[in-house]
């Protein structure tokens, strides 16, 4: 299928069409001065230009809180599946790069059919990034830009006209509804292309000094590095670089009961390995009680640990959030990567 | 629910069980005999755990202390926190949720011909007791049996009925020490290692599986080095974390390791570069 281009107007038109799809659309909006995914209730809402949202559309795939059972307290459980069909549009690519690693990781091993079930049913229009963030360093990670992963894939052209590439059925099932859009000329693919190398340039406010395939050898040998120590006395283990970060899928599973004292549930919230309790167990005894050996397993996690499960790619997508979201402004992982790579041997 | 879901078991759904025996091995440990309401035996192997659940209040690994060479499903709960108190209020007929079984388990085939010993502490021997009894049920397949069991003090002796069988039997070594003397205690006082010494000339050649509290495999490691058993020789049996039991929730990372799918048991020589691990 060709690539479709909308004027602003039409583009108004087909996400007005979209709403009336039934499914609900999840798209970022303006939220106090800043942004963030939420339910759309009209076209005139959504901010295409819109830089970062506070917390990653993660949201959706792996809700803060999702119930997995339900269950006659003391009783047997029954499976619950809280998916349903919905459109996340205006997925940034570096947070599209996220869900992919995350489909993977859930995935993989032992099929976990509530994340699988659910994102099954998510549609995603992805979105190239507008107005640069002013964390972001998205090029260096290598997710500026994607190429596949998504259902559709938005570009805004300099002239304000809108590209919108379907590569799935999923994808040109809701194309379907464009309305009045037309084929995109060559010269539309060529403008869309110089976004592309413009995104891949500038989306790089903190340049990592090396490829990031290189961090697992580099990680590799500076696990006794001084740096863990010098940034996590400043940490407040308050878990908003978790909270914020579109690859953290940690989670704790909890039961509540209801209100009658019969029934109840068990859920999956999400959890943070900076919060000092997250390696404690029955009895009080804490594996990672250490500050700075919960502030260097994030970064091995994301260096280190998750793409050696997922082959090979860095599970840090360089949104740039949890440099934003640090209070102690410790949590800039490039600064961190680049120190280590200065004291690194690469043979 | 879409079509390739449809096919998944769902991972995080307990099958129920019913207690079937309870009784209080001292003040906080009660052993639990279960079954499975399917009929069928939980296929399992010795070293492996089980999420255990009571729908409200929570869910939490549990190491399996039976061998699978009996009928039905031991556990020992350590009365610890919330889920683990409520279960201690459960009696013969009550149900509860179990998952797994989960993890590694112990080196039951490349120990055949071997010389096992076991080294436990405290709540330690109730995993350690899988393997143990299993290899008594297959007592052909393996060389000497020598079982080292350190406990903290006198009242908290697990298995006191069972350890003193094994005692009497002649195709085994079973030695025991508290760490605090006591008026009805004539054997040895003192930590597990301090027994390590009487068993020295049986280490080589033999398979060393330790379990314990995470302080006494330090010192029980640095015994076994000093008496020159090399590190592929050794298993240990490690605790995390494990809240999901599937390698998705995160909790029981050491390193890059998940020991609900990589260990619990692990081969203390996979270990040398997993710093977090001992």
């Amino acid at each position: 299928m060709s690539v479709l281009k909308f004027t602003p107007k039409q583009f108004d038109d087909f996400v007005s069409t979209l709403l009336k799809t039934g499914r609900p659309v999840m798209a970022p909006q303006a939220k106090n001065g800043r942004f963030a995914f939420g339910p759309l209730a009209s076209a005139a809402d959504l901010r295409l230009d819109y830089d970062v949202t506070i917390l990653p559309p993660k949201k959706y795939v792996l809700p803060q809180v999702e119930t997995l059972l339900e269950f006659e307290v003391c009783g047997p459980c029954r499976s619950v599946q809280e998916g349903e069909p919905m459109i996340l549009l205006g997925v940034h690519p570096y947070d599209l790069a996220a869900i992919l690693q995350m489909d993977e990781l859930f995935r993989q091993g032992q099929y976990d059919k509530h994340y699988m079930d659910r994102r099954c049913q998510i549609t995603i229009i992805a979105l190239d990034v507008v107005t640069p963030s002013a964390n972001v360093f998205a090029s260096s990670m290598g997710t500026a830009t994607v190429t596949s992963g998504y259902d559709i894939l938005l570009t805004v052209l300099k002239d304000g006209s809108i590209l919108a590439d379907a590569a799935t059925a999923k994808g040109q099932e809701l194309i379907r509804l464009a309305g009045s859009a037309v084929p995109a000329s060559e010269a539309d693919l060529l403008a869309r292309k110089a976004v592309w190398e413009h995104n891949n340039a500038v989306l790089n406010k903190h340049i990592l000094l090396c490829k990031p395939s290189l961090l697992p050898k580099v990680l590799e040998q500076s696990y006794n590095h001084p740096v863990w120590e010098e940034k996590a006395r400043l940490c407040y283990s308050c878990g908003s670089c978790n909270q914020v970060c579109p690859t953290c899928y940690c989670f704790d599973v909890q039961d509540r009961v209801n209100w009658d004292l019969k029934t109840g549930y068990r859920f999956r919230a999400w959890d943070g390995c900076l919060l000092e309790n997250f390696a404690t167990v029955a009895g009080n005894h804490n594996f990672r009680k250490d500050r700075a050996a919960r502030y260097r397993h994030r970064l091995y996690r994301k260096g280190k640990y998750v793409p050696e499960k997922i082959g090979g790619q860095i599970a840090c997508v360089g949104c740039g959030r949890c440099i934003s979201a640090c209070t102690a402004k410790i949590a800039n992982p490039v600064e961190v990567y680049n120190r280590l790579l200065q004291d690194t041997k690469l043979g | 629910m879409c079509e390739c879901c449809s096919g998944h078991p769902d991972i995080y759904l307990p099958q129920m069980a019913t207690i079937t025996k309870r009784r209080m091995l001292n003040g906080t440990e009660l052993f639990l005999h279960l079954e499975m309401d399917s009929g069928e035996d939980l296929q399992y192997k010795p070293g492996q755990f089980v999420e255990v659940s009571l729908a409200g209040i929570g869910e939490a690994p549990i190491s399996i202390s039976s061998s699978p060479t009996q009928k039905g499903l031991e556990l020992v709960v350590r009365n610890v926190g919330s889920l683990t108190k409520a279960i201690h209020k459960l009696q013969v007929g009550d149900k509860l949720g179990i998952r797994g079984p989960y993890g590694t388990t112990y080196p039951i085939e490349e120990a055949k011909g071997k010389d096992l010993v076991f080294i436990c502490g405290g709540i330690g021997l109730v995993p350690q007791r899988s393997f143990i009894r299993y290899a008594l049920d297959h007592r052909s397949d393996y060389g000497k049996i020598i079982v080292l069991i350190g406990t903290k003090c006198y009242s908290m002796r697990l298995f006191r009925e069972e350890i003193a069988l094994w005692q009497e039997r002649r195709d085994m070594t079973v030695l025991e020490t508290i760490d605090e003397a006591h008026d009805c205690w004539d054997g040895n006082v003192g930590v597990v290692t301090t027994l390590i010494p009487k068993i020295e000339n049986e280490l080589p050649g033999s398979l060393v599986l330790i379990c314990g509290p995470p302080i006494m495999y330090k010192f029980v490691l640095i015994s076994l080095a000093e008496a020159q058993v090399p590190e592929e020789n050794i298993y240990v049996n490690l605790e995390r974390r494990m809240k999901c039991g599937v390698g998705k929730c995160g909790h029981c990372q050491i390193n890059d390791k998940y020991v609900c799918q990589d260990g619990p048991v692990f081969r203390y020589s996979d270990l040398a570069l997993v710093p977090e691990a001992i």
